[in-house]
């Protein structure tokens, strides 16, 4: 299961202010792992999933970026960040920009791509998610679960070495979580790198190779999600999973 | 013809027709239409340029001494009266040099319609949620690259009816450059009224041009607001 190491972190740790939110994290996410975070609202997955491409700049520790120490301020992250997709709970689309333009604008204006390769790329992901026909549509245009596809493609337009997943279907009605979902699966079943801050379980059991379970500022338990789910060690783990499930 | 619509047409042939005084007003207007154009295009330059400047600053903490900087010339040129701000211009800065008065009305208004816009610029910036930015670095686009790609287009059509709206002030604030002896289009007309001691007919025309300009360019902005809205629907 275990490629080499895509993401490593050493000793990461995140303040705002006053207040410490991530207090030392250590791991390592290889390639093709797909890593769901877990844990109580307010216990800094989001901020430690920022972490990883520098949304939030770290205050403490390292993150190892395919070897580079992308933390160090003389690595260009916006070189770094093109590898690293992020889909986020609000979709975040470009609203004055059509779905083909949201899809080819980064690999155009980045890659250096032409338009018809960057619409060609952007064409064949999306008709793997089943929205080809909204090429031309605006953001505006479409539902809450159609918009969260196009974030996805969006991302993998870039064609990076890992993809972050901030509670992708949280902000969905219950009906179009189903669909988002299910693009994530084919994404995981095709060997892509995951990282994914979420609140559904049943997603988790099923498609993680690895659970992290977070809680104030560390990861306090990490397995596989049968062993996490089906055997918790830690107190504050098995009170959550008492909470949640 | 009755003796009422006589006098009126008599009066109509003093003020506009007799020594071809409607001069004063197709001259005026002339300068008025480009004191106003260019000005607003400094302004615009100007006001983008704070903007970024400032909201830039707001966000991430860098480019302290020109926030500063745009900060005192926002200050100075928001807190005096205009008039003001074109007579300094006009006898202190240039007292000693020979320039055209044109060129000096076009600076003043420039320099004075740049801090209004970049306040309405800024404003159309930071109401852009910073989810656009993040989505934009996530991808790998600089600052610069998410500003110029993703938040500036969406903050200028958010802010267009506020930029139309400074255009339209600015073009009625021109009316005071005949305090530098410009002859713009109301002065155009006060001149006439001197000659011919008839205050209604060239004042009433001159006011009736600017609502007509006005009226014009309130349409321009419903017409490119629709275009842009449309665009997205
Ligand atoms: N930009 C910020 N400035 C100040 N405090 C912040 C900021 N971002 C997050 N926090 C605080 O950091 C803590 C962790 O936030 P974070 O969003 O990482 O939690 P989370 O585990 O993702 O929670 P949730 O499940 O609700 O999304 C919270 O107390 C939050 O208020
Ligand atoms: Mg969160």
């Amino acid at each position: 299961m275990n490629g080499e190491p895509v993401i490593e972190v050493k000793g990461l740790q995140k303040s705002f202010g006053e207040l410490q939110v991530l207090k030392g994290i250590d791991t390592v996410i290889h390639k093709g792992d797909v890593v769901f975070v877990i844990g109580p609202s307010g216990s800094g997955k989001s901020t430690f999933l920022r972490c990883l491409n520098l949304l939030e700049t770290p205050t403490g520790g390292q993150i190892l970026f395919e070897g580079t120490d992308i933390t160090d301020p003389s690595n260009d992250i916006n070189l770094h960040r093109r590898k690293m997709g992020m889909v986020f709970q609000q979709f975040n689309l470009f609203p004055h920009l059509s779905i083909m333009k949201n899809l080819t604008i980064a690999p155009i204006k980045l890659l250096g791509k032409s338009k018809e390769e960057a619409e060609k790329t952007a064409y064949t992901l999306l008709e793997r998610v089943g929205l080809a026909n909204r090429a031309n549509a605006y953001p505006n245009q479409l539902s809450g679960g159609q918009k969260q596809r196009i974030a996805i493609v969006r991302a993998l337009c870039m064609s990076p070495d890992v993809m972050l997943f901030d509670e992708p279907t949280s902000a969905l009605d219950p009906e179009m979580v189903g669909e988002v979902l299910n693009v994530m699966r084919d994404l995981a079943n095709d060997g892509m790198t995951m990282v994914v801050v979420t609140h559904e379980m049943a997603f988790a059991k099923e498609i993680a190779t690895r659970v992290m379970f977070m809680d104030g500022g560390y990861i306090l338990e990490e397995n596989t999600p049968a062993e996490l789910f089906g055997n918790p060690q830690n107190e504050r783990l098995k009170s959550f999973l008492s909470k949640v499930i | 013809m009755p003796q009422w619509l006589q006098n009126l047409a008599d009066r109509f042939y003093t003020n506009f027709i007799s020594e071809n005084r409607w001069k004063y007003i197709a001259d005026g207007f002339v300068v008025t239409v480009e004191v106003t154009f260019f000005a607003v295009l400094i302004g615009i330059i100007l006001g983008f340029l704070i903007a970024v400047i400032r909201s830039t600053h707001d966000k991430t903490g860098k480019l302290k001494i020109p926030d500063f900087i745009c900060k005192v010339y926002l200050t100075v040129i928001r807190g005096t009266p205009s008039v003001l701000q074109l007579l300094i211009i006009y006898f202190v800065v240039f007292g000693s040099v020979n320039i055209s008065k044109v060129l000096v009305a076009i600076i003043a208004f420039g320099i004075n319609s740049g801090a209004y816009v970049a306040e309405v610029i800024r404003s159309g910036i930071m109401s852009i949620d910073k989810g656009q930015t993040e989505a934009g670095r996530s991808l790998g686009f600089t600052y610069a690259q998410t500003m110029i790609y993703i938040i500036l287009p969406q903050a200028l059509k958010n802010v267009l009816p506020a930029l139309g709206n400074e255009v339209i002030v600015l073009l009625k604030e021109t009316s005071i450059c005949g305090y530098i002896a410009l002859q713009d289009l109301t002065k155009g007309g006060d001149i006439i009224r001197s000659r011919t001691y008839d205050a209604f007919m060239p004042l009433i025309a001159v006011a009736f041009i600017y609502l007509i300009m006005v009226m014009l360019l309130q349409r321009l902005v419903a017409g490119l607001e629709r275009r842009l809205n449309s665009s997205e629907r």
